[in-house]
């Protein structure tokens, strides 16, 4: 008999209400109606298995785009994928997106007055290895203003996409910095109910990853969701 | 002391780790999300599986990123069928896939491929379905059968180039959408 792990439920105010009158964007996005439960079956227990043949070399570092360097704090962004369980999330892709350090996406939409940085794209991927553990070199990104609110700025943060191993497990977030000034007035950071939750969004410095003459090291651990206690048997009749 | 203690005793040893929030993919996803094969399930053949995102107003979503995960023709994961498709959508919320149609993964579920949606707004992803008409198990699907009169939400119509269905993330129409 196969038996297949199903994934443990997040803790309740782990993940931001999908409607959150604070950001406005979810005003009219937001489904109106309860969300059904989806039993995991074979399709929510499985997912795309993604890793180096999506990667090239150079994609961990951000710090190089178009013949030339970036300007801004180099800093190293590293940590490990891991399940609730602590175990780690092997051969799994991220991606990562970002402004530049003085706020600026390399992106029409983002028209606000502040300069492009010709040498920097703010794009990345990598992939974790067998330990789950990822690192890419990249700009600190700047803060930047935006139209939610009077005065809004969003606080530094670099976007990640997140495979994991199950569609269950697919996972889209924000890494912000550590005691950041914009965190009190930012609806996106404070859409996260649980305090103690939304802190797993801010890395840490790290000086041990920090490079001597080069760059300052920022440790960021990622935890998708892990096995639940009772497994999941492929027979059709027995679910 | 009870019959669980021995998974208690498991757990504390492991530690369970508080999983990551979900934020906001936000407005500037094109900058690495898109693929130039991330509509492409399959790279030739197949049925062309087309919709359209829109909102609370019904107003096309242009700034959304559809994602999707299937089985292979004959219901079977894991064969080196890539199974996975993104596609973000264009200014009128369209996105399409070039995909096949699965098979049933178990002989109980109908044929059905697995939906996530992420845009600016959505604080977390949406999970919705997609099935196709004209399938005997869609009778008897148990999500299917759970949403009763709602279901023909998610199945897609029949088009020239393959099948089409909207997703409507709120109001008149909404998609059904599942939590995980």
């Amino acid at each position: 008999m196969t038996t297949v792990p199903r994934f443990a439920p997040d803790a309740p105010g782990t993940h931001p209400p999908l409607d959150f009158a604070g950001y406005r964007s979810t005003a009219l996005r937001h489904p109106s109606r309860p969300l059904l439960v989806l039993p995991q079956r074979l399709t929510e227990l499985t997912g795309p298995l993604f890793g180096h043949d999506r990667v090239q070399p150079g994609d961990d570092d951000l710090t190089w785009y178009d013949g030339g360097e970036a300007v801004g704090q180099r800093i190293v962004v590293h940590g490990r994928l891991l399940d609730s369980d602590g175990r780690a999330v092997p051969d799994a892709l991220l991606e990562v997106w970002q402004a530049n350090a003085g706020g600026r996406y390399r992106h029409v939409v983002d028209q606000w007055p502040s300069p492009l940085d010709p040498h920097f794209a703010g794009n990345g991927r990598v992939v974790t290895d067998s330990d789950g553990r990822y690192r890419f070199t990249t700009i600190r990104p700047g803060a930047y203003p935006w139209g939610n609110h009077p005065n809004a700025w969003r606080p530094a943060h670099i976007h990640f996409s997140v495979f994991g191993q199950a569609f269950t497990q697919r996972l889209i977030t924000q890494m912000y910095f550590p005691d950041d000034p914009l965190f009190f007035q930012d609806p996106i950071f404070n859409s996260v109910p649980d305090p103690a939750a939304r802190q797993r969004l801010v890395s840490a410095y790290d000086h041990g990853a920090t490079v001597e003459s080069w760059a300052l090291g920022f440790r960021f651990d990622i935890v998708l969701r892990g096995r639940d206690q009772t497994p999941f048997e492929t027979e059709p009749d027995d679910d | 002391m009870t019959e669980r203690t021995t998974e208690r005793v498991t757990e504390e040893a492991t530690g369970a780790l508080g999983t990551t929030p979900s934020q906001t993919i936000g407005p500037f996803l094109s900058i690495v999300l898109p693929w130039p094969d991330g509509p492409d399930v399959v790279t030739g053949g197949g049925v062309l599986l087309t919709g359209r995102l829109t909102d609370g107003r019904g107003d096309p979503i242009p700034d959304g990123l559809v994602e999707i995960w299937q089985a292979d023709a004959d219901g079977r994961f894991g064969t080196g069928f890539r199974g996975f498709g993104r596609c973000p959508t264009d200014p009128d919320g369209g996105f399409a896939f070039r995909t096949v149609v699965p098979g049933s993964v178990d002989g109980e579920q109908a044929p059905h491929i697995d939906v996530s949606v992420f845009c600016r707004g959505l604080l977390n992803r949406v999970v919705t379905r997609i099935y196709f008409p004209d399938q005997p198990l869609n009778a008897t699907d148990p999500v299917l059968t759970a949403l009763g009169d709602d279901a023909a939400r998610l199945v897609a119509a029949r088009t020239e180039a393959g099948y089409h269905l909207d997703v409507r993330l709120q109001g008149d129409g909404e998609t059904p959408f599942f939590a995980l």
